[in-house]
């Protein structure tokens, strides 16, 4: 049982007056593991959230159909196992964090004991059991994306989609964000959500998918999609190093910039690394730093999309 | 019917945390303004002109709410995007707009009960009899307004809420003409036009037959069978407005 099938689901806009047609999403085939965490990647537009609309049911497939746990994501009962976030979420505002919490477990159908802990659990899990009597209204947006993360997980989902749930936080909310999705996949839970951000998704994501334009370009692991060989070039900065030593050492490198006693060194060809480093060990020199230039999911991701940075 | 009702009392609270039941302050003042005229005016005409700007005190704080929120209750969760949230949950959508539907009429029930109860403690302290003839035209404008809302909602589903603020308020406005426009249909030879009238007439609510507060005024009550017949017509009116919504709401997409 897969925790999410796609199926030649597509999605066609008629906009304006003249009834202009759209391809918001084109035909998308994809099919999610358990316990994978699943990164969507994509540019502004190019149907990452028209995809989660269509399975959360906001809009209907114009073709095509996609399951989730094996029901058909018409059938409202299987939103039981789904946790979603939207993007940039608004709440209601006049609600504390604790209330809020409760309505959404309501709808589920919890209440009493079991939901009071579990609301326990969530608001220390997003770190705001400090929050839970403020109202939404004060809230800074990491906390908002927080607190809707905690809705999103009230019913214990089995599959969790949220829509772009790292943009427009600072660098300690994407590492909140980060650290949550982390701990939701050590749980058993299969995460699947969609950014723009890619060193985030380059980190914890154990399969992505490129979505250009309305349709799939490339699914796979980070590394088979970044290539294996994807270091494409390696800085040293070293001190201690001889002036016959450096002219040594001079030979492997591509470029050699000085800078009093630290010396960079670059290489354009990651088999040379072992080499050098032999070298500058036999001249008592001091490695400072190491810093190898991989081909990024960014790279590949503007390949993909045609747009090559030039 | 659970959840229906967990989307009710949130909206519930939402009104009241909106500070809505803020205009029972200007109720108020009316009534104190009321109580001071009372004052310059012959003791025959004392009780009727009590009882006519109370009720319609009531009706008109009343029709005002149910209108403009009711055009929020959906458009304002689109556009805020809220209702993802909720659409996300097992809650099949016909429920959660029957759910806003009951918030608001919670709201409008306190609301109006708590006007009535201050409208009769300025007619018992005037030492003006009260009748049941006045409790009558409470409930026909309570129910005015659950059929006020229902058409608010309907149209809050397909369209912009300055949209919804207008046909609702036109509905309003000619829902109290259908009378007038049935007798000017029967008076024109053009069959065009007065079948025109005469579809207006039957497809647009009677809101007129609701309004009996001259008759409360002047201490003449209604039937009991003209107040039954009223009310379940208000009903039926209200439920088929509000399957039209839920068909319209189910059927759309929220971009």
């Amino acid at each position: 049982m897969k925790p999410l099938r796609i199926k030649g689901l597509t999605k066609e806009y008629r906009i304006g007056l003249s009834r202009r047609s759209v391809m918001a999403l084109d035909h998308l085939d994809l099919e999610i593991e358990e316990g994978e965490v699943f990164g969507f990647l994509g540019h502004n537009g190019a149907g990452k959230t028209t995809t989660i609309k269509l399975l959360m049911g906001f809009v209907y497939p114009t073709a095509g159909e996609a399951w989730i746990l094996d029901r058909s994501i018409q059938d409202v009962g299987v939103k039981q196992y789904i946790g979603f976030l939207p993007e940039s979420p608004f709440f209601y505002e006049y609600l504390t964090a604790e209330e809020f919490l409760v309505f959404y477990g309501q709808l589920f159908g919890m209440g009493g004991l079991r939901l009071a802990k579990k609301i326990d659990e969530l608001l220390e899990l997003v770190s705001m059991t400090d929050a839970r009597h403020r109202p939404l209204r004060k809230f800074s947006k990491g906390m908002l994306q927080r607190i809707g993360i905690a809705q999103a997980l009230i019913n214990d989902p089995k599959l969790v989609i949220l829509d772009e749930p790292m943009s427009g936080l600072d660098p300690i909310g994407r590492r909140d964000v980060r650290d949550i999705i982390l701990r939701l996949k050590h749980e058993g839970k299969t995460i699947f959500f969609s950014s723009h951000i890619l060193p985030d998704v380059e980190m914890i994501c154990d399969r992505i998918g490129i979505l250009v334009k309305g349709r799939l370009k490339a699914v796979g692991t980070v590394q088979e999609l970044a290539g294996a060989s994807s270091v494409t070039s390696i800085e040293l900065v070293v001190e201690g190093l001889s002036e016959a030593a450096l002219a040594g050492v001079g030979g492997l490198a591509t470029t050699l910039i000085r800078r009093g006693d630290h010396v960079l060194i670059k290489l354009d060809d990651g088999e040379k690394v072992n080499g050098l480093l032999d070298q500058i060990l036999k001249h008592k020199g001091r490695v400072l730093s190491l810093l190898p230039h991989k081909r990024s999911l960014e790279d590949l991701f503007l390949t993909e999309s045609g747009m090559n940075r030039t | 019917m659970k959840r229906i009702l967990v989307i009710a009392l949130n909206t519930f609270k939402e009104n009241l945390r909106d500070k809505i039941l803020f205009n029972l302050v200007f109720f108020g003042l009316m009534l104190i303004g009321i109580s001071v005229l009372l004052g310059s005016l012959t003791i025959g005409e004392q009780a009727k002109i009590m009882k006519d700007l109370g009720l319609a005190s009531i009706n008109v704080f009343g029709v005002l709410i149910a209108i403009f929120v009711g055009i929020g209750l959906v458009s304002k969760e689109i556009e805020k995007r809220t209702i993802y949230t909720i659409i996300a949950k097992p809650i099949p959508r016909y429920q959660f707009l029957l759910g806003r539907y009951s918030g608001l009429a919670l709201t409008l029930f306190v609301n109006t009960g708590i006007m009535a109860v201050g409208f009769i403690l300025v007619l018992l302290v005037g030492s003006v009899g009260l009748d049941i003839g006045l409790m009558q035209a409470i409930g026909l404008i309570f129910l005015e307004l659950l059929l006020i809302v229902a058409v608010a909602i309907m149209f809050s589903t397909f369209t912009t809420p300055t949209l919804s603020a207008t046909f609702t308020l036109a509905i309003y406005v000619i829902g109290h003409l259908t009378g007038d426009l049935k007798a000017l249909g029967d008076r024109l030879d053009d069959p065009l036009v007065s079948g025109v009238l005469n579809v207006f007439y039957y497809v647009l609510p009677t809101l007129a037959k609701f309004n009996v507060k001259s008759e409360a005024a002047q201490g003449v009550p209604i039937s009991w069978s003209y107040f039954l017949v009223t009310v379940s017509y208000g009903v039926a009116y209200a439920a088929s407005v509000m399957v039209a919504a839920c068909m319209i709401f189910q059927r759309r997409d929220f971009k």
